[in-house]
């Protein structure tokens, strides 16, 4: 579905990502784990083209997208979810939605966009409740959904989430996840950055640990889960309390 | 359970499309080396003395450039110094058999004892194993790697372990008869003791319920196997390992027996001529060099086997699609430069198999006198020939020397010895001995 080999990414003189190699199988939900600043976002969107590889090669469905437009992108099937929702608040809910389906339109399967709307409405029943209210007026996780919804409108074959979790309530944290889970089960083939490494672990086929901007660590969710050191940076491991029992 | 199931224990690695398999291999490649250079002191001096930045590190090809890891590095920072994690992270510590020389440690995270166990099902489960088998496990319970490592690939396979040891060899066939083993996995050398008991004992093969034998951990000829499985009517296959990178599970043959298929998702193989340390391509016999990608307790950059062996790139009927390496020919250490010719103890064994009357147990001893190798080859012969008069000893010698002289082009001495009189430790042969000078 996606391959990445030896990708450097950055912004002006600063070098974020470094030679990054990874990939995502199709029906896989990939997770990216990594502290603050590690690079996670700016994998991301050089993945959706928002920022330039600066060497290496991305893959996206059999295509070298290294060079596309974010809009190409978009068009061959790989959606972004970004960090911090975005959501056009003074619009309706629907039409925040619909504004996701422009590639379904560019496609001339304009026909499809009220089933789209249907299916995201049976994903998220609280956003067909609200349909007609501004998106502003949404609490964080509705917001969130929202987001989400938006991104499947235009039907993609990968959907990446940057932090879907991010600033919610556990209760809320524990609905996204479930549905990022349904999202997959329904066959959309998912990459996902989190800082809630346990929760995403949980849900993942696979994952990466990113540090500085470059992978020291790759893995099925299981073997991350009780690799020590993931555990200890990431999983809040209490590093005091296994020293007490070593000495 | 289908047979075509039972065959391959994870096809979806064992059958991975290669394209498939080379970005895992990059990707596991390039997270190794980012580890080994913050974690372990010695490559991180050994890179930049190479001025190597592994940022720069683009593709399976380049890893080429990087330095060896041998067997003095590992016995220089002998305990812990090569360990990656802290030692709390550790759950196993083994040794390396010492076969040669002073035995160094290894260490396993539970993820590493985790693939472990893994890639031993597989092996066994290549050899004919399914989770229906009794397995008995003869080799030594201790710091060696065999036991331990094909004992929880059996467990992990669900199988009945029956953990043996090394015993003698009588008591391996009582056990073998009374608990109606079906699998045996041992050396091969400590199975043919096995065998040898078997007729002493007049304990007849046919009555048993042994159907498969694994043996590994020294190098065996086609010959050796074919008496071993004339001797304990079994299939016998071959599999491959090292404590240093892991133990067994490395590879291990299929039952098409064409080669040993690698575990290429979790290692990266190299051959290369032991002399000018260029790689050599696939077919040409030279040292295999194996790099780790996902040990996480002790990775290692391509560690010098000294085993001989070459990779075979076609493609296995079994439906497995990796690559495969020849049966082990022997170390680099034991081969003998005798009068300027390259010998293998390997090449004398499959001589000794064919002759009549001998036992196939033999050493060969190196001397250096004047300047010029010297080797004798011991054989173990049955009691009536040893006992019987000089005359026909003679004449076996003599027959020994000829075949020596035909196959290996060179001439050496032999020398008949009574049964048992050559050594064995922990129910591995020792092959070679040699006393020449270490320069």
């Amino acid at each position: 579905m996606l391959r990445l080999r030896n990708v450097d990414a950055g912004y002006g003189a600063l070098t974020v990502l470094r030679r990054v190699s990874l990939h995502v199988n199709p029906g896989e939900i990939v997770t990216i784990v990594g502290a603050n600043g590690a690079g996670k976002t700016t994998l991301l969107r050089t993945v959706a083209g928002l920022v330039r590889a600066r060497g290496g090669e991305l893959v996206f469905a059999g295509a070298a997208v290294t060079r596309l437009r974010t809009e190409r992108i978009v068009a061959l099937g790989c959606s972004l979810v970004p960090e911090g929702r975005q959501v056009f608040a003074p619009m309706e809910v629907r039409e925040n939605l619909l504004l996701g389906a422009h590639v379904q339109y560019a496609r001339g399967r304009k026909d499809e966009v009220a089933r789209d709307l249907e299916r995201v409405y049976g994903l998220f029943p609280v956003l067909a409740q609200r349909a007609r209210q501004l998106a502003g007026t949404l609490s964080g996780g509705e917001q969130q959904m929202l987001a989400i919804g938006r991104a499947l409108m235009a039907r993609p074959k990968l959907v990446m989430l940057d932090e879907p979790s991010m600033g919610l309530a556990p209760l809320v944290v524990k609905d996204i996840f479930g549905i990022v889970k349904r999202i997959s089960e329904e066959g959309t083939t998912v990459l996902l950055v989190e800082q809630n490494a346990r929760s995403a672990l949980q849900i993942a086929t696979r994952g990466y640990v990113l540090e500085t901007g470059r992978i020291v660590l790759q893995g099925t969710a299981e073997e991350l889960l009780s690799n020590r050191d993931v555990q200890r940076a990431y999983l809040g491991s209490d590093l005091d309390a296994e020293n007490r029992v070593a000495t | 359970m289908k047979p075509s199931e039972s065959r391959i224990w994870e096809p979806q690695c064992e059958c991975m499309d290669r394209a498939e398999l080379e970005q895992l291999q990059l990707e596991r490649l390039e997270a190794t080396l980012t580890r080994v250079v913050r974690h372990v002191p010695f490559y991180r001096r050994r890179f930049e003395e190479l001025g190597f930045d592994p940022d720069e590190f683009r593709s399976l090809e380049e890893l080429r450039k990087l330095p060896f890891t041998t067997k003095a590095d590992l016995r220089e920072n002998h305990p812990y110094g090569l360990f990656a994690v802290p030692l709390r992270d550790v759950v196993r510590v083994h040794a390396s058999s010492g076969t040669t020389g002073l035995s160094t440690a290894v260490g396993y995270t539970r993820n590493d004892m985790r693939t472990w166990s893994t890639l031993t099902a597989r092996v066994l489960v290549a050899g004919g194993v399914t989770k229906e088998d009794v397995v008995q496990i003869g080799f030594d319970y201790g710091l060696f790697t065999g036991a331990f490592g094909l004992h929880q690939g059996a467990e992990r396979l669900g199988a009945s372990v029956v953990p043996v040891s090394s015993a003698d060899a009588r008591r391996q066939v009582g056990i073998m008869r009374d608990y109606r083993t079906t699998a045996l996995v041992t050396t091969p050398s400590h199975a043919l003791n096995v065998a040898d008991a078997m007729i002493e004992m007049g304990v007849n093969p046919a009555s048993l319920s042994l159907r498969h034998g694994l043996f590994g951990a020294e190098p065996w000829s086609e010959s050796m196997r074919k008496e071993i499985e004339d001797k304990l009517e079994i299939v016998a296959t071959d599999n491959y390992g090292l404590s240093e990178v892991m133990g067994p599970g490395v590879a291990g043959e299929c039952l098409e027996r064409s080669g040993l298929h690698l575990a290429e998702d979790h290692f990266v193989f190299e051959v290369i001529d032991p002399e000018t340390l260029q790689p050599l391509p696939d077919g040409q016999v030279g040292e295999l060099v194996i790099t780790t990608l996902t040990k996480e307790a002790i990775p290692v950059v391509r560690y010098r086997t000294r085993d001989l062996t070459a990779i075979l790139p076609d493609r296995c009927a079994c439906g497995r699609t990796s690559r495969r390496m020849a049966r082990v020919k022997g170390r680099t250490d034991d081969m003998l430069i005798v009068k300027g010719a390259k010998v293998f103890p390997s090449e004398i064994e499959a001589v000794l198999f064919e002759v009549e009357g001998i036992a196939p147990h033999y050493q060969v001893q190196v001397d250096r006198e004047a300047g010029v190798d010297r080797v004798t080859v011991l054989v173990e012969v049955s009691e009536s020939i040893f006992f019987d008069e000089m005359k026909r000893q003679r004449k076996l010698e003599e027959t020994i020397v000829k075949r020596l002289a035909a196959e290996l082009g060179v001439t050496v001495d032999v020398k008949l010895v009574g049964k048992k009189t050559l050594e064995r430790s922990d129910g591995k042969a020792r092959r070679v001995v040699d006393r020449r000078p270490r320069e």
